[in-house]
């Protein structure tokens, strides 16, 4: 509990954006402020995202998991599992992953297979190792997983976890993803692994665009919805059961709900006009849109069954891709037109405190970080006709309304969605030369491509 | 940059090897001069004037032959040797001439081409169906980037729109947004929107009817051009009007 207690105080991002790239400060939070004042030039630079990004990385030793019998189909599942746990590790922002040629001779399937001098001097020098073993029985596959501070010989167990479900490679992912949510909730600071969480977005590989789903990572891409004409900004309700977005209905654009628990479309009411941009408050009890059904774009609050609908704004131009605040649902993030090129605005949810963050440039696309303290957004800080310049995605603190750019490998980059965890990004980008999703830390590092086939745009991360 | 050396010392012998074999195909003899026609075979020459004629009108044909005993002309019959004869041929066609003699047979052809009549005089306009009549009289409009106000250039097609529709009071109509590529999806939608609303603004306050107008946004979902240039992108910043029941 040390362990988590020390990381939890160091918080502390400094990017230096002169060298283009995210320097992180590996010093305290004391220093950091004393830092912070002594450089009043730099104070714009600073962000800290309160998830233990860029702190020092828990050095960790995930051995292969040994085979607990001789059942022919473990092989499959193991390589699945091993794959799965490794990568789910490697994602999560907070590990030092050992390398495997660091490793001793020798499988550890179970506690006493560790040899602790083996794993925590050098050359692994580990602090945590995650070992265990699986075995496929008739139907049923069992997996047990340690995970052990290894420098802590006396009392070194920290998790120890059995699982048992179907002996499908399928199970083998979705165990290992458990037992991997598991590690990073003991070692990281408290917080909720994304393993298991969904990723909603608009493809187009069928010819139309329709909503998908696809893991966290990738995998088990698959249509939501097959209606045949346009249909964009999907967003999952925050208990997952329902899963908002606009479509084209022949004679304008309207909110249409698709209920996860029924497997079909739910009706909704079709207000007249283009509806757009569903987003739904943290409690999932109302959402909010943008309507033109008063002649003009303009952000309205409805009721999560359609019911109670009333405007918030009242400002001529477009105003667009309304989000609320995570934390406190007593904000609303949004786009507006209304002096010029797009701009971030918030304001309360009742409408009033309208405030601008972003003054310059072109900016759209807003979200509300879980903890409530930031703002992704995409800026094409200089813009227009004759220098379009770059479309990037960028962090904001929302008190301060400092920034950080994250996003510099050139294309269009769009639509920036947190996870639960508040330590992943996943936008949208064309910088491969095709529109695909692709996801990165919050602080801009390890950016990965998930999707490849046709064009893919507008995701959205599932709240848990 | 080896091979590229290489490659420029084998491009200029080969360039030098052209033009030296060339200077000395110039300097072989001429060929020697063909041996003389027999003496005994006819010749045949036939042209047409003039070459092209319109339905109805005549060309002349006029031909020559020598060595011949046996004259004539496909489509026309025997003739002298020599001569000319009118034609009017309702079609294009080709006249062939033989000449045949005791040295063999020659043969000419002319052709005379007939240009067919012109097309009929297109159906008076109140043959149009309505909706072609809307297709053909109302203009878009189209908008600077990123703005929904109709530009001054826009005012004549805008002018002349409102006075077809208001001469036409029975016709429906849908005004489609559009938008270019640049931007973001979703601002793209309600720009489009802002768009259909001002070139239905602008038509109400040129005297036609709001009940008549449906508006609808489609941002950058339907390009007109998917070039990424300004001359397309000029073309997807409109208001398109759509003859809609």
């Amino acid at each position: 509990m040390n362990l988590v207690f020390r990381r939890n105080t160091i918080r502390s991002i400094h990017p230096m954006i002169r060298f283009s790239r995210l320097y992180f400060h590996p010093a305290s939070l004391l220093g950091a402020l004393l830092f912070l004042s002594a450089l009043p030039g730099l104070a714009q630079d600073w962000i800290k995202t309160g998830t233990g990004l860029g702190v020092e990385r828990v050095r960790i030793a995930v051995p292969e998991f040994k085979a607990a019998n001789a059942d022919p189909r473990n092989g499959e599942l193991l390589k699945t599992f091993n794959d799965t746990l490794w990568n789910d590790l490697a994602n999560a922002g907070i590990f030092d992953l050992v390398s495997k040629s660091f490793y001793p001779l020798g499988q550890v399937g179970s506690p006493s297979d560790v040899k602790f001098e083996t794993w925590n001097a050098p050359p692994p020098n580990a602090a945590m190792l995650a070992f265990g073993n699986l075995g496929a029985a008739a139907n049923n596959v069992t997996v047990q997983g340690w995970l052990d501070d290894v420098k802590n010989v006396s009392s070194p167990q920290v998790l120890a976890k059995q699982y048992s479900d179907s002996a499908t490679t399928q199970a083998a992912r979705t165990i290992a993803h458990k037992f991997a949510d598991e590690i990073i909730f003991r070692l990281g600071g408290g917080i909720n692994g994304i393993a298991e969480t969904q990723i909603f977005y608009v493809s187009a590989r069928g010819g139309r665009k329709e909503i998908w789903a696809m893991d966290y990572d990738g995998a088990s891409q698959h249509p939501v919805t097959t209606l045949g004409t346009i249909s964009l900004s999907p967003h999952i309700s925050p208990d997952g059961s329902r899963l908002a977005f606009s479509s084209f209905t022949g004679s304008g654009w309207e909110i249409r709900m698709f209920s996860f628990d029924l497997n079909r479309l739910v009706s909704f009411p079709r207000f007249g006009a283009s509806n757009l941009s569903p987003s739904w408050a943290p409690d999932g009890s109302r959402l909010a849109l943008s309507s033109s059904r008063s002649g003009d774009p303009e952000i309205y609050i409805v009721d999560q069954s359609g019911a109670n609908l009333r405007r918030i704004t009242n400002s001529r131009g477009p105003d667009v891709s309304p989000v609320w605040n995570r934390k406190t649902a007593s904000e609303i993030a949004w786009v507006s037109g209304r002096s010029g090129l797009p701009q971030i605005y918030i304001m309360g949810s009742d409408g009033t405190n309208v405030q601008a963050m972003t003054d310059q440039g072109y900016a759209v696309s807003p979200a509300w970080s879980p903890n409530g303290q930031f703002l992704v957004f995409s800026w094409m800080r200089h813009y227009g006709p004759g220098a379009p310049g770059a479309q990037d995605i960028y962090i904001m603190d929302v008190a301060s309304k400092q920034w950080v750019q994250l996003t510099h490998d050139g294309g269009r980059n769009d639509f920036p969605s947190w996870a639960p965890d508040n330590r992943h990004i996943v936008f949208q980008s064309n910088r491969s030369g095709s529109l695909q999703i692709w996801s990165m830390l919050a602080d801009g590092s390890n950016q990965k491509q998930l999707t490849t086939s046709g064009s893919n745009s507008e995701p959205d991360w599932s709240w848990k | 940059m080896k091979q590229l050396k290489l490659r420029c010392f084998a491009l200029v012998f080969a360039l030098g090897a052209i033009l030296v074999l060339g200077a000395c195909h110039k300097k072989t003899p001429p060929p020697p001069p063909p041996p003389p026609p027999a003496a005994s075979a006819p010749t045949a020459s036939l042209t047409a004037n003039p070459e092209t004629i319109d339905r109805g009108q005549s060309s002349t044909l006029t031909w020559q032959t020598a060595n011949a005993t046996d004259v004539s002309i496909e489509g026309v019959g025997a003739v002298q040797a020599s001569g000319s004869q009118s034609v009017t041929p309702t079609e294009s066609t080709t006249y062939t001439l033989s000449a045949h003699g005791p040295g063999g047979t020659q043969s000419a052809t002319a052709r005379v081409t007939v240009n067919a009549p012109p097309p009929p005089t297109p159906t008076p306009q109140t043959n149009l169906t309505e909706e072609q009549m809307f297709a053909q009289n109302v203009k878009d409009i189209y908008f600077d980037y990123d703005k929904a106000d109709i530009r001054p250039d826009q005012q004549a097609s805008l002018q002349a729109d409102a006075a077809f529709l208001q001469q036409h009071p029975t016709m429906p109509l849908t005004i489609e947004g559009h938008c270019d590529e640049r931007g973001s999806t979703e601002y793209n939608l309600a720009l489009g929107d802002n768009r259909a609303s001002a070139v239905k603004n602008a038509l109400a306050a040129a005297g036609v009817s709001g009940d008549r107008m449906k508006t609808v946004s489609y941002g950058k979902e339907k390009p007109f051009c998917t070039e990424s240039t300004e001359a397309c992108w000029q073309q997807n910043r409109r208001g398109h009007f759509v003859y809609s029941k």
